[in-house]
């Protein structure tokens, strides 16, 4: 039996899934019944300064957009951060992780850009005795009109000053949540790194309007005719999400730098995906919120059915493994060739690689053979592009088959080269130099 | 009111009202606006459809099911009405199980396929509730066609005729227009008066006049519409009943009935629980109107209904899932067995003697022993015929007249189309097909000339 249990920046939880700062972790109530259905940690929803609560809109505060039989995909908020009484968030954290000594108890905090407000309120987070901070960088709406929240994530050398701050008021380890509404998310964590933070969480929500009501022309979620940019989030953000972890986890100068891996995380195969491109542990928000806290239950024996299955004694065994396989397209090899092939026994005739091949691609899927209805892939056309893999309803129908060294690739006359090659060394490359990293 | 289901002899209300009422309610209820977007979703849009190709009127199913799923059922419905005027009488009675949905390549892959039928009568019914017509009238040609026979080949031809700016006269020996549609379905396929919604809305095009109790043999000859009129398509359907050739099989013999006039005062009936039935019930036949009949005599309140086909289960010409319905609904039936006598008592049907068959070298033969099966009601459903005298001058093959892949008579400027033609194939889709495209082969014909 896999052992799931998780050490994050020497914060312990009897699993990696965490539900993230956000509406499921905002209260006492809330955070019970998460611990109860047998999640590992919560962060709770961010604290703002002391003084008079937050006010949220009446109206609506989400937005979705849906797949096949509305199955939600994408999800987006206008929420701001915690709208209750500071002390009463305190009280309520102080006394759930009395109650759940074994559970991660994480505190969210964002209050403005002054050393006097994080002083202030470092020592009253520390006094509930959670188990450590994450500074919210990443709220792209409300907040940062305020100058908060992405207003701060935006710019490296804010994030670098106020973990610089949190590092000298506190000794809880920190985590900084990073926002995905920058061009390059290694210059915050870069920053991050150099303010002195125990880990960096990623992504925040990305702007987004999830749709426009075209009865008032107004975008959604509508308040009251008007709308503003919410932050998106769901399985749809899932790989963008990736994307930054993997740039962080691979990048040198944040190399080894704990990541929490946030975006999209629905199902276990997700969660298990995230850490081997190098997440310490996982945050949920949106499938809980989708589909209620029993999810764990699911997360938890999907991740140990797969270890078991694949003899991953602990997290650590295939931890960052992908990492390294994250590579620059310039040192791709341009040596291996693969062709797709369909198989006849399982194919329902659809026709629509076909279609797909033949208005948009290479015209590599014949349609008829023998006067009968019947998609073949045509080596000779088929660049291996995989579109009629992605296209194809049927999972394992169609496959990319690589050609062994050595043989024949119709389409170009040329044998397959053995030898791994990429552009750099590539002739047409005007730029082409000697190779300087080679595949695994 | 309570019925009495035992009661001997061909009787009307054997059941309560509220079980006349239940047993005759819509056998598939409408798709809901969520059900549809649902069921919608697991179209594949395939390219060159299987199903498109396996409609007879090639309704283009991929793209009207993409255009319910987002919400646009009037787009969907011009697609199907393009195709199908009576795209919405065709939603309910297609045998979709052995045309389009039996093509979707989800059975292939899981065995379901997108219920096709369901959906395109989602888009037709939005379409005609709201009253939408999608297809305008070209400007008059001055010319005149006569259509015999306010059927589905008949009432497609006129629309189509309609669109090309002719001026149609529909003429048809029933009391009512839409033909079977009206006279000869089900009625719990197509209830509330749909076939005349049906017909109103098809003529709504303007251009089209029907006229009622003209029979093509008695008040009408094809020769003075030859004279009246510029050209002439038939859809005049098989009036005729074939005979059981048994012993004991008479005119006006109680208990006797042809199936279709049992169908026919069914769907025309306002009060169920004054349709007499028999207590045990006969049917002689294998297509869809041996079924209708028996699962009809079932659902008015016979205790025994049984069918009795010549041939084998395979051989049937009623599909699969009419079967299984009628099983459903206690209608046991019964394989190779062919009538051999009437048997009656007093003027009064009291049963049928059957000679059990075989195939011997590729033909049906009796085999010598029978079957008495006790009935006080028997129903023949052993196919129809075409009237006498309705296509007289014209060219028959098999029984019904001879036409060329246009629809063209032997006679010069007379065309026929659905069950009375020899390319018919029973279908009400493949006779709204065949309307229409014999109509485009008028309009070419009325070009030249």
């Amino acid at each position: 039996m896999a052992d799931i249990r998780n050490n994050f920046v020497g914060i312990k939880s009897p699993n990696p899934f965490w539900l993230a700062s956000a509406p499921p972790t905002d209260k006492a109530y809330n955070v019970e019944r998460a611990f109860k259905a047998g999640w590992g940690g919560v962060v709770w929803k961010t604290l703002g300064e002391e003084g008079p609560p937050v006010v949220n809109v009446n109206g609506p505060r989400y937005g979705a957009i849906w797949g096949a039989d509305r199955r939600l995909l994408g999800f987006n908020n206008i929420e701001l951060i915690t709208d209750r009484d500071l002390y009463r968030n305190l009280t309520e954290i102080k006394q759930v992780k009395k109650n759940w000594p074994d559970r991660a108890m994480i505190v969210s905090i964002m209050v403005p850009c002054e050393e006097d407000a994080w002083k202030a309120i470092l020592p009253l987070v520390e006094e509930t005795e959670a188990d450590g901070i994450e500074l919210n960088f990443g709220c792209p709406h409300g907040m940062s009109e305020r100058g908060m929240g992405a207003a701060v994530g935006q710019v490296a050398e804010y994030v670098e000053m106020v973990v610089r701050w949190c590092k000298q008021y506190s000794r809880m380890p920190v985590i900084t949540k990073l926002t995905p509404n920058v061009t390059d998310v290694r210059q915050p964590a870069r920053a991050a790194k150099k303010g002195g933070t125990d880990a960096v969480s990623l992504i925040n929500t990305i702007n987004s309007i999830t749709g426009v009501d075209l009865d008032t022309f107004a975008p959604m979620p509508t308040i009251d005719g008007k709308g503003t940019h919410g932050g998106y989030c769901g399985p749809a953000a899932k790989p963008i999400a990736l994307h930054m972890v993997a740039d962080i986890a691979r990048d040198p100068e944040t190399y080894g730098l704990p990541i929490s891996g946030i975006g999209g995380i629905t199902t276990w195969r997700d969660a298990a995906e995230f850490m081997a491109l190098g997440a310490g542990n996982v945050q949920v928000c949106t499938a809980a919120m989708v589909y209620g806290f029993k999810i764990v239950e699911e997360l938890v024996s999907g991740l140990s059915n797969w270890m078991d299955e694949k003899g991953h004694k602990t997290l650590d065994d295939f931890t960052g493994r992908a990492t390294r396989n994250v590579t620059d397209w310039q040192f791709l090899n341009l040596s291996y060739i693969t062709k797709a092939k369909i198989d006849q026994d399982q194919c329902i005739s659809c026709g629509r690689c076909h279609i797909a091949c033949e208005d948009t691609s290479h015209q590599a899927i014949m349609k008829e053979k023998d006067g009968k209805r019947h998609f073949e892939v045509m080596d000779d056309q088929c660049v291996g592009c995989n579109l009629c893999v992605n296209v194809c309803p049927i999972e394992d129908c169609i496959t990319m088959i690589a050609l062994e060294p050595g043989t024949m690739d119709t389409r170009t006359g040329k044998r397959v080269d053995p030898h791994y090659a990429n552009w750099t060394t590539h002739p047409n490359n005007p730029m082409a130099k000697a190779a300087i990293e080679s595949a695994e | 009111m309570s019925g009495d289901m035992l009661k001997e002899g061909i009787v009307p209300g054997r059941l309560s009202t509220d079980q006349y009422a239940q047993n005759f309610s819509e056998l598939h209820p409408p798709l809901g606006r969520h059900e549809a977007f649902v069921e919608a979703d697991r179209c594949y849009f395939c390219y060159d459809a299987p199903c498109m190709n396996a409609c007879p009127t090639s309704i283009d199913v991929p793209l009207f099911i993409r255009e319910i799923s987002t919400d646009n059922p009037l787009g969907a419905a011009k697609t199907i009405l393009a195709q199908n005027i009576l795209g919405g009488m065709c939603a309910r009675v297609c045998p979709t199980e052995q045309l389009c949905e039996d093509a979707c390549v989800r059975m292939e892959a899981e065995g379901k396929p997108v219920k096709i039928g369901q959906l395109q009568r989602y888009a037709t019914d939005i379409a005609m509730e709201e009253g939408k017509q999608f297809f305008t009238r070209a400007p008059d040609t001055g010319k005149k066609i006569a259509v015999v026979g306010a059927g589905p080949s008949g009432l497609a031809a006129a629309h189509r005729l309609s669109m090309h700016g002719h001026e149609v006269t529909i003429f048809d020996a029933r009391p009512k227009a839409g033909g079977l549609n009206e006279y000869g379905i089900a009625s719990y396929k197509t209830p509330e008066g749909f076939a005349q919604a049906e017909v109103d809305y098809v003529t709504a095009i303007g251009g089209i006049t029907i006229e009622l109790g003209q029979s093509l043999g008695s008040e009408l000859s094809l020769a003075q519409l030859s004279t009246d009129f510029d050209a002439i398509f038939l859809g005049i359907g098989l009036g005729g009943v074939n005979a059981l050739l048994a012993e004991g099989e008479n005119e006006g013999l109680h208990g006797l009935r042809d199936a279709v006039d049992f169908i026919a005062e069914l769907r025309q009936a306002t009060d169920l629980s004054t349709l007499p039935v028999g207590r045990r019930v006969v049917v002689i036949g294998g297509g869809m109107t041996a079924i209708d009949a028996a699962v009809q005599s079932k659902l008015l309140g016979a205790e025994e209904v049984t069918i009795c086909y010549r041939r084998g289960q395979e051989q049937m010409n009623a599909s699969g899932f009419e079967q299984d319905l009628a099983a459903s609904k206690g209608v046991t039936i019964r394989h190779w067995l062919q009538p051999k006598r009437v048997l009656t008592e007093n003027g009064k049907v009291t049963g049928v003697e059957l000679e059990y068959t075989e195939l011997k070298d590729g033909r049906l033969a009796g085999i010598g022993r029978t079957i008495t099966i006790g009935a006080d009601q028997v129903f023949k459903a052993i196919g129809q015929t075409l009237e006498d005298q309705s296509a007289a001058g014209l060219d028959l093959n098999g029984g019904r007249v001879h036409t060329d892949t246009e629809g063209r008579t032997s006679r010069d400027g007379v065309w026929a189309g659905g069950d009375c033609a020899d390319t018919g194939d029973d279908l009400t889709v493949t006779a709204v097909a065949q309307g229409r495209d014999a109509a485009e082969s008028i309009n070419r014909y009325l070009a030249r000339i």
